[in-house]
């Protein structure tokens, strides 16, 4: 209900909304939950276990009961807490676990037979037939207990992540944050002040209180917008700080537009990581429960959050309202409400000797709530006297104190745990427990406003002073300074369930049954009960649990000690974390220069690591891949094929020690090179296993550029590195990836000279351009680079040109190309041709493998060390049993071999033990007529000419294959060199 | 050699088709970064090659994380003893001191600029960007989303620097929190 002349809602503008379908009208200013109050709604959900009917507690983000998702279909965002949620315009929510409705809940049998469902009864019951737990009990038990649930939708919400650097991070706009950030402000210091709330002021805009003689609110609001003029300062409203991570690094969710009807283009959340110097802690406190008997009826709330309901936003769960607590500060939501109008029907202080401090309300000292009536909503509470006298009051709203635990979170993020105060009966942060971070106001107990202006003015001084700014303390402006006093209370005794965590349904029983099997240690209660879990993480009910644990075995509170408080404080979407990084965000896209020409000749693009690569070119008539692949490779094999081959890595090296170095890198010999001509080499790991392959051509003297595969470029660039300065350092060797600066195209086929000859300046020859010979060249007054090298095992080149004219020569290039009866060749045709060959890739060289295992073992030279050259020569990783690479086709032209089948011998059980090798690559032969596969067999040198079996167990397939030599075509080389 | 050309090839910048790009108040602009030629000082030649470097052009080698300018020249420090030389030709004489090698090609150079470039790159770039810490003298190799760049920072704007086979992608992650901060602007 609305209360008259109360709150501070704009009642000039309703804001109208649904929930569960229906509509209500709220006011701007609003959150759903006050909305909803305002609207005589006290049902607002159902419990996680046993479906009981739940109200809002609470007026903030440790909400544990009114959770609702809000909006639909692919934007449904569910487990949004309703105290967070600010009203806007058509704003639609639903309940959350509850069918077919709130109101009515089948589920709510479960309460019944709670009895059955005590701590453990999962673990207990479910236990056998042990296969069943996976496909049955548990699919069953999430169905029936659960928090709301993702569409299953792509949502196209923008979300955001961002980093933001300052010299003193203010958490917390309350008034100890307010006057830390002006303080720090005002010595120059970079501020950056995060505020929780919508708005500034923290605990003043709950409370009907006076700062410097104007209303606490309006103070903070005034002295916000003082701070949102200084160019040092940068207020985030709605900004939750979640973590505390090494480094000074904190993380934060800001809540960008969650309280708009139409975002546009600003996104819902952002994910902030904010690296601060020093950090002042002002995240306030937060109010606990007391348990007793059906405390968790909707319309029992914290006594605190029932007076913001009351003075922010003018309306309350009834009229007829109990005020219980153990303090001081329950007084004050007696008082507020009494003076609101309402009929506050009793004060029920535990305390014995409590004093009344709110004025003419029936004062109870001594006595206790032992029960609340009613079932979806309270109707009556019982009162239990010193002497156990009972009493029954009619009321509609039930406030609860059971003190105040300072938010002390974030400050063990990093392993601190905090100290025991008696004197506030709660957990108060260590000192020092963070580095760079400082803690003032009710974080760290101190409740009167007064002494929390003062600690955040001296805290904000003193970390702006840590970082060498200056500055004087402000005027600290008078306020309240209540003192608070508090007696412990944790519980009610009497029969019934009294709830303790309301997010997982666990009551005290559970807890005592926990320490009564032997979970004794705070963290065992946890996982045995789940206190603690969920989306709110035990904020109103950690330190009562724990106390009942400790009560119940034996020891005391501090002795007992808290569970880890681990990040994020707030839940925190994974869609903001991951911000940016969906479809084309996932990872950066590389493409080559001749990208574009490829696409439009209809060649599907395939990923080889970060890049794309064409797979073929298909002609008209053409249905599959495989006609396509075959005709080019004979395309290549008779007439000229062109394909993109930039992607290989580019390394330029410079320096008088190059030979040397790439000696030292490479298993064979390269200082013997000669300038203008290029070599094969193998680079081996420092394990003395295969990194990687590729050809060096000396351009000069003293210039060198390598290549590497496309899948090895960074790890052979970051390997030269590494070997430079570890083993090198002296040496006059520079190095420089040149990959992104040469467009390079391979021209393979026996007409590639021709070619060539037709688009270069000056005309080569085998005498000018024999095999392994590379030159600088001139195309169209271009300086290109040519290398007479070859991967098909064809007459080819490899032509670069600085990337600018790529896309230009590619085009040039397939004009005089399909003029001679070539054109273009994808990756496809790539691999049939290098297979045909013999020559490995990475799927021969895939980590495993030895210079030995692909027979190259001479290649390691014995003139001189190299890296891997000793660990190369271990036994075990030359023996002749080692699987070998071989050369493998069908006994049965025609039939297929499949890549990652493992061969055994004839007539063997193809089972594991009996495994002699496995196939890497397969490709159907035009030139040939068959199926050729390259793999690894165990002796496999020693067995060319032999037949063994092929089976694949993941495709059920088996083909008899003959093993050959890994080269099938054109043995000698007179192709390429011809 | 020019009037005996069989061919014609055409220039392409890295950024083709994909820029300029307007939001609010921020321009994302191809740069044109003239001649770019890395400079990796030979073994003990760092001081000879910065002292070429400034009879050649009046600027000096850049200490880590910095920029040194000239009149249409500037040295940007991109790792451990490299910088790149931008703008010219480079001078005959600093292949005495220094390995040189042409990345005219390699890079797509673009400009961020307006009021807001910050903040736009405050959502894709770790680094602590803001004028004090990142003045004109500033250069960093960094992440851009999941891209690793160049950032420094000129008279104009914020410079980026991506592999040029990577300029599709930066265009695509810029545009989109450009998109994303005039959003916030719009909404208030």
């Amino acid at each position: 209900m609305r209360i008259d002349g109360k709150g501070r809602v704009d009642r000039d503008r309703p804001v109208k909304f649904t929930f569960d379908g229906k509509a209500f009208s709220g006011f701007a200013g609003d959150t759903l939950a006050s909305a909803l109050l305002g609207a005589d709604v006290r049902l607002m959900g159902r419990s996680f276990k046993y479906h009981r009917p739940r109200g809002v507690l609470t007026a903030g983000s440790e909400e544990p009961n009114a959770l609702v998702t809000v909006r639909s279909g692919a934007e449904a965002d569910p487990n949004t807490r309703a105290t967070v949620q600010e009203l806007y315009e058509g704003l639609e929510a639903v309940s959350q676990n509850r069918w077919p409705s709130l109101d009515f809940d089948v589920l709510g049998v479960n309460d019944l037979a709670a009895p059955f469902f005590g701590a453990g009864f999962y673990y207990k019951t479910f236990m056998w037939p042990k296969s069943f737990w996976e496909k049955l009990y548990e699919p069953m038990i999430r169905r029936a207990a659960g928090l709301g649930a993702l569409s299953g939708m792509a949502n196209a919400d923008r979300y955001e992540k961002a980093y933001a650097f300052c010299d003193v991070l203010v958490i917390g706009g309350g008034p100890a944050g307010l006057m830390a950030a002006l303080t720090a402000a005002r010595t120059g210091a970079d501020v950056i002040l995060a505020s929780e709330d919508c708005c500034f002021g923290g605990r003043l805009q709950a409370e009907d209180e006076d700062v410097d003689g104007e209303a606490g609110c309006s103070w903070a609001t005034a002295l916000a917008g003082e701070l949102a003029t200084m160019e040092n300062v940068r207020l985030m409203p709605r900004t939750t700080v979640t973590g505390a991570y090494d480094g000074g690094t904190y993380g934060a969710l800001e809540r960008v537009t969650q309280h708009l009807a139409d975002p546009g283009d600003a996104p819902l959340e952002c994910f902030w990581r904010i690296a601060a110097k020093r950090v002042v802690l002002c995240t306030g406190a937060l109010e606990r429960h007391v348990a007793f008997r059906d405390n968790d009826r909707p319309g029992v709330m914290m006594a605190g959050a029932l007076r913001a309901y009351l003075n922010r936003w003018g309306v309350a769960p009834g009229r007829r309202v109990v005020i219980f607590g153990n303090n001081d500060d329950a007084h004050r939501s007696a008082r507020d409400m009494q003076h609101a109008g309402l009929e506050v029907v009793a004060l029920v202080d535990s305390r014995h000797d409590a004093e009344n401090l709110a004025g003419d309300v029936p004062f109870f000292p001594g006595w206790q709530v032992a029960r609340a009536h009613g079932a979806k909503g309270v109707e009556a509470v019982d009162l239990v006297g010193p002497q156990g006298a009972i009493k029954r009051l009619q009321a509609e709203a039930l406030g609860v104190s059971g003190g105040w635990n300072p938010a002390v979170h974030l400050t063990c993020h990093l392993n601190g745990r905090p100290v025991w105060d008696e004197r506030i009966a709660g957990f108060v942060p260590r000192e020092g427990a963070v580095p760079g971070m400082s803690v003032a106001g009710a974080a760290r107990g101190t409740f009167s406003t007064t002494a929390c202006l003062r600690e955040g003015a001296e805290a904000g001084l003193a970390a702006a002073q840590a970082l060498g700014f200056s500055g004087d303390l402000p005027v600290i402006p008078e306020a309240g300074d209540e003192a608070y006093r508090i007696r412990r209370l944790w519980a009610v005794p009497g029969k019934g369930r009294a709830w303790l965590d309301f997010q997982n349904d666990v009551t005290v029983k559970d807890v005592k049954q926990a320490a009564t099997e032997n979970y004794r240690s705070v963290e065992h209660m946890k996982r045995y009960t789940t206190q603690g879990m969920a989306t709110d993480q035990g904020k109103s009910s950690n330190v009562q649990a724990l106390a009942i644990l400790a009560d119940a075995t034996g020891r005391d509170i501090p002795e007992t000690g808290t569970t880890t408080f681990r990040p994020p404080y707030v839940p925190v979407s994974i869609a903001a974390m991951g911000a940016g990084a969906q479809g084309k965000g996932f990872a950066p896209q590389r493409f080559t220069t001749s990208h574009e020409a490829s696409v439009a000749r209809g060649a599907p693009m395939v990923e080889a690591g970060l890049w794309y690569r064409p797979s073929y070119f298909p002609k008209p008539g053409e249905t599959t891949w495989q006609e396509s692949c075959a005709r080019e490779v004979k395309m290549v094999r008779e007439t000229v094929g062109i394909c993109d081959v930039s992607t290989l890595g580019k390394i330029d090296l410079q320096g008088r020690d190059v030979g040397a170095f790439l000696d030292f890198v490479y298993a064979n010999t390269f200082s013997t090179l000669k300038p203008g001509r290029v070599r094969y080499g193998l680079m081996l790991r420092e394990d003395g296993h295969v990194m990687d392959d590729g050809t060096t051509a000396r351009l000069s003297e003293n210039q060198w550029v390598m290549t590497t595969t496309t899948a090895a470029a960074g790890q052979v660039m970051k390997h030269l590195d590494w070997v430079r300065q570890a083993y090198c350092r002296q040496i006059d060797a520079r190095f420089i990836s040149v990959t992104e600066h040469w467009a390079q195209f391979a021209v393979a086929g026996p007409k590639s000279r021709e070619v060539l000859n037709g688009l270069l300046d000056s005309p080569i020859d085998d005498d000018s351009f024999p095999f392994m010979q590379c030159g600088p060249v001139s195309i169209g007054g271009v300086a290109a680079r040519l290398f007479r090298i070859s991967f098909s095992g064809e007459h080819a080149y490899e032509i670069a040109v600085p990337a600018r004219y790529g896309a230009s020569l590619f085009e040039v290039l397939l004009g005089r190309a399909e003029a001679l009866g070539g054109g273009p060749y994808g990756m496809e045709a790539l691999n049939v041709l290098r297979i045909e060959k013999g020559h490995i890739t990475h799927a021969e060289i895939h980590g495993r493998t030895t210079a030995f295992d692909i027979g190259f073992a001479r290649m390691i030279s014995a003139k001189k060390d190299c890296i891997g050259k000793a660990l190369a020569a271990r036994p075990g990783l030359v023996e002749e049993d080692r699987e070998q690479l071989v050369g493998l086709r069908p006994v049965t032209t025609g039939r297929a071999l499949t890549a990652g089948a493992h061969l055994f011998d004839e007539g063997a059980e193809p089972v594991r033990t009996n495994d002699l090798g496995y196939v890497t690559s397969v490709g159907f032969s035009p030139s040939l007529g068959t199926y050729l596969g390259l793999g690894f067999l165990r002796n496999g040198r020693a067995r060319h000419g032999e037949e063994i079996r092929m089976v694949d167990h993941v495709r059920g397939t088996a083909e008899t294959c003959i093993v050959t030599d890994p080269v099938a075509l054109d043995t000698d080389g007179g192709r390429l060199r011809g | 050699m020019e009037g005996d050309c069989v061919v014609d090839l055409t220039a392409l910048t890295p950024c083709s088709g994909l820029l300029p790009l307007r939001k609010g108040d921020v321009t994302l602009s191809e740069l044109d970064p003239g001649r770019i030629t890395s400079l990796m000082p030979f073994p003990g030649q760092g001081a000879a090659l910065s002292r070429a470097l400034e009879v050649a052009y009046g600027l000096g080698f850049p200490a880590p994380g910095q920029v040194t300018r000239a009149e249409g020249v500037a040295c940007v420090w991109t790792g451990r003893d490299q910088a790149f030389l931008m703008g010219p030709e480079p001078d005959p004489t600093l292949a005495d001191h220094a390995a040189m090698t042409d990345q005219s090609d390699a890079w797509a150079v673009v400009l961020l600029a307006g009021e807001g470039a910050e903040d736009v790159l405050a959502r894709l770039v770790p680094i602590d960007l803001r004028p004090a810490a990142f003045p004109e003298s500033s250069a960093a190799r960094t992440l851009c989303q999941h891209m690793t760049v160049s950032i420094s920072r000129r008279a104009e704007g914020l410079q980026i620097m991506c592999f040029r086979s990577m300029a599709r992608t930066l265009a695509h992650e810029i545009a989109d929190v450009m998109a994303s901060v005039a959003g916030r602007r719009a909404a208030g």
